[in-house]
């Protein structure tokens, strides 16, 4: 019976599935399968009339693999191949969840398992996200942008003379490219405090 | 005095107090920022793992030593001291040493419109970490929905295919230049639009900015470090990954190596380190910081090749679980043996036996070698290691979008604040040229140059832009750094003079710089910089100009093929290799020309004047 041309070689991975609650392949599981097996084909417009007694098993392995056919009610020739193939496929769910396994776990060698369909959500997530992070960014520098219009329209109002000729003084001495150290200590406040530590000794210049 | 271009001789060209740093913090944050980046990250423990394990820490100290620090703590001295960007500051030290600062500004610009493509590329990555399962955990369906998984994402593998076909949508060949990907184009305008929001008003916002984006990715780095410790596999591909092999030093593409990958970890020559000191108070101890943050970049590097190597020490003992674990189910699917009856330790003596008793069925059987040295040899750096191999790592640990989201999150803050670096290498010297009115206020100016990098950064989202990223990254910069820092040293140390540098520098730092400096500045880092720039054009004239591209249709797919550039590639390749560099000579002949047709005035005026010469 083994490669047959209506057979169909099942593989079953129990205790990967399972683990500790891992159950014995025993004869009584065996005939759950015939049951399932049948029950799928009573699903096929005309094989409602398919028995367990049908289905018929051989070449139990300790992996556990066996194959299986479906015979018809004259028990005289196998059921197509094309035909058990559909009515597996359409019960895949009912016979995975009686033997608590999934289409990984129970391999149906030769039947494909169908694939989930692609989820196709309305809008991708990125998308959403990216809208988000967009619309603050923009917010932000649009705050920043008039915060530094109102800014410079205060400061225009000011009187702001005195500080230039202070900086003309400054940058005098910057463009002979002489060192600027020595005329900072006479111009007040532009020296950063914060920045002075104490174990800095100043060479006299 | 002559200056070149007509440069307005004020602090910041406006007649406005030179902005100034809030606390010596931002400051010290910043140039670290500006150091620590992507590279990091993806270059220093690959060139670790592939040159010798802890071997590779001899070469690379020396170098920091001798060439790092030294160039480091000119271009902060210099900037504190003349308190201008690159241009002004090499225009003051000599008008014939101009072109410098102008080509410093060329190769930050360069630099800027491909690494902030990277960052876009970070960004999607980022945005897509935010569901579960991850999206390149599987493969999609094929269109016609026929029941199989992709053709090309079968053949290569899930986390390859979101990169080069759902992310990059890349074409075979660099010349088909394919249409623009409108999503990268969207995240590079976003990233854009970050990058102008946190530099819009110069150091005032990228001072605010840089508390976050500097300190955010040595937070992930711990998280990572000490869950990448406790994975399985992680401790034994650190012990095989650091192991040192001092064999691997006798080769002298190892000390290039480590002398180049200082010299970009530093980021030398940018003229952003320069921008950075020029908003410095005069009296400030540089010499501290130089140091300081040299060796904070250094111990970064070696923390984050600690992280990143027991991650791949984790992945590399997976895959090899993975693969010793099909090689069983094919044994028990073909010896028909009880389901979990062999346990991975066993594997080889049950393989032993079954090959001892059936040799003709195990022949048979299409069973890989499982060697956990090949996985753990396996390196990749750059883009390769980001988005390929890490993303994989990251999918089977537990939680993954949450480790997906921290690292694309660290990349991004770490690649921001080396932007910020670069852009103000760019801004602060256009600003002390004055290019624009005082009346136009400062965040048009940033504007504009965002908006300019921004559009001319475009041309990366085409479907080959990665292949021309790979140029950029490969020919842009290099060279032309080392001619820079060359004669940034060679112009302080002999143009600028020895005596008044070390003057500034008493006037600075309160005592006058130690013999180390000096020896360093004089001699050593010229000598080494001018090793550097010869090594590297023998290498580069030398290896072929090839990339390996991303073929579907080669027939050892998906091993990517190798490919030369046409012609036109080439010649783009050898005149990033140059033109930068090409504004050196070009401003000293201006300057020779200009002061030839002046002598040539004074003398048909025929009154003696003052000649009004140059800083020399």
């Amino acid at each position: 019976m083994p490669d047959a041309e209506n057979a169909f070689k099942v593989r079953l991975s129990i205790r990967t599935a399972l683990g500790d609650k891992a159950y014995a392949w025993d004869t009584n599981e065996e005939y759950l399968f015939k049951a399932m097996v049948a029950f799928s084909m009573r699903k096929v417009p005309n094989r409602e009339t398919t028995e367990i007694s049908h289905v018929l098993l051989c070449n139990v392995t300790q992996r556990v693999s066996f194959w299986f056919v479906v015979t018809d009610p004259s028990k005289n020739h196998t059921l197509p191949a094309v035909e058990i193939q559909s009515a597996i496929r359409m019960n895949r769910n009912r016979i995975n969840s009686a033997f608590f396994l999934n289409d990984q776990t129970l391999e149906f060698l030769k039947i494909p398992s169908t694939l989930a369909p692609p989820t196709d959500p309305t809008m991708p997530i990125w998308m959403i996200i990216f809208s988000v992070i967009f619309c603050i960014v923009i917010v932000a520098v649009m705050l920043l942008i008039f915060s530094g219009i109102r800014q410079r329209r205060r400061k225009s109002k000011g009187p702001s003379e005195v500080d230039d000729t202070e900086d003309k003084c400054e940058n005098m001495i910057t463009i002979e490219n002489g060192i600027p150290c020595d005329p900072l200590d006479t111009k007040g406040g532009h020296i950063n405090d914060v920045f002075m530590t104490e174990d800095e000794r100043l060479t006299p210049l | 005095m002559a200056w070149a271009g007509g440069a307005e001789p004020h602090g910041d060209g406006r007649g406005d107090k030179r902005p100034a740093w809030d606390n010596k913090g931002q400051y010290l944050l910043s140039c670290l920022g500006f150091a620590v980046g992507l590279g990091n990250i993806w270059r220093f423990p690959y060139l670790c793992q592939t040159h010798g394990g802890g071997a590779f820490l001899i070469p690379y100290l020396i170098a920091l030593v001798l060439e790092g620090i030294p160039v480091f703590y000119i271009e902060l001295a210099i900037g504190q001291c003349l308190r201008r960007g690159s241009i002004g500051v090499w225009t003051a030290v000599s008008p014939y040493l101009g072109g410098v600062g102008l080509g410093c500004l060329t190769v930050s610009f360069l630099v800027s419109l491909y690494y902030n493509t990277v960052l876009s590329w970070v960004l999607w990555y980022l945005l897509n970490s935010f569901q579960d399962p991850l999206p390149w955990s599987s493969c999609p369906l094929d269109i016609n929905r026929t029941g199989a998984f992709e053709a090309e994402c079968q053949a290569s593998s899930t986390v390859s295919y979101f990169w080069y076909r759902q992310t990059l949508n890349i074409t075979a060949d660099i010349s088909d230049n394919g249409s623009i990907q409108w999503r990268l184009l969207a995240c590079l305008a976003a990233s854009w639009a970050v990058v102008y929001l946190c530099v819009i008003r110069g150091i005032e916002t990228t001072g605010k900015a840089i508390y976050f984006t500097a300190l955010f990715p040595y937070l992930v780095l711990t998280i990572f470090l000490i869950r990448g410790l406790t994975l399985p596999g992680a401790v034994r591909g650190l012990i095989y990954l650091f192991t040192p092999n001092v064999q691997t030093l006798r080769n002298p593409r190892v000390w290039l190596d480590a002398a180049t990958q200082i010299f970009f970890s530093l980021s030398l020559a940018f003229g952003g380190h320069i921008a950075f000191a020029s908003y410095n108070p005069p009296r400030n101890n540089c010499e501290k910081d130089a140091v300081t943050v040299a060796l904070v970049n250094s111990l970064t590097s070696l923390y984050a090749s600690i992280a990143v190597f027991s991650v791949l020490g984790f992945k590399a003992a997976n895959d090899h679980g993975r693969c010793l674990d099909r090689n069983l189910l094919r044994l028990l699917n073909a010896f028909d043996l009880p389901d979990q009856s062999i346990s991975r330790d066993d594997y080889a003596a049950v393989l032993a036996h079954l090959n001892a008793t059936q040799p003709e069925s195990v022949a048979r059987l299409p069973l890989e070698v499982c060697q956990l040295e090949d996985f753990l040899d396996k390196s990749a750096s750059g883009t390769g290691l980001a988005f390929v191999v890490f993303t994989e790592a990251v999918l089977h640990m537990p939680g993954a979008p949450g480790w997906a989201v921290l690292f694309f999150g660290m990349l991004f803050t770490l690649g921001l604040s080396s932007m910020f670096g670069n852009l103000e290498g760019i801004i602060t010297p256009l600003l002390d040229l004055g290019v624009l009115r005082r009346s136009v206020p400062k965040e048009v100016l940033t504007g504009l140059v965002c908006l300019l990098c921004f559009l001319s950064a475009t041309c990366f989202a085409l479907q080959s832009g990665s292949y021309w990223l790979q140029v950029f990254d490969s020919y842009a910069a290099p060279l032309n750094l080392i001619i820079f820092a060359f004669f940034e040293v060679v112009g302080i140390a002999y143009v600028y003079g020895m005596p008044r540098f070390s003057d500034d520098i008493a006037c600075m730092t309160g005592r006058r710089p130690g013999l180390y400096w000096r020896v360093t500045w004089k001699v050593v880092s010229p000598l080494l910089l001018l090793t550097i720039f010869v090594a590297y054009i023998a290498v580069l004239a030398w290896t072929p100009l090839s990339y390996r591209a991303w073929d579907p249709q080669y027939a050892w797919f998906p091993s990517r093929q190798e490919k030369s550039y046409p012609g036109w590639v080439q010649a783009t390749c050898v005149l990033l290799c140059f033109l930068p560099a090409l504004w050196v000579p070009a401003v000293a002949l201006v300057q020779q020309l200009a002061k030839r047709r002046q002598k040539q005035d004074t003398w048909q005026d025929g009154c003696p004047k003052l000649q009004e010469g140059g800083a020399s």
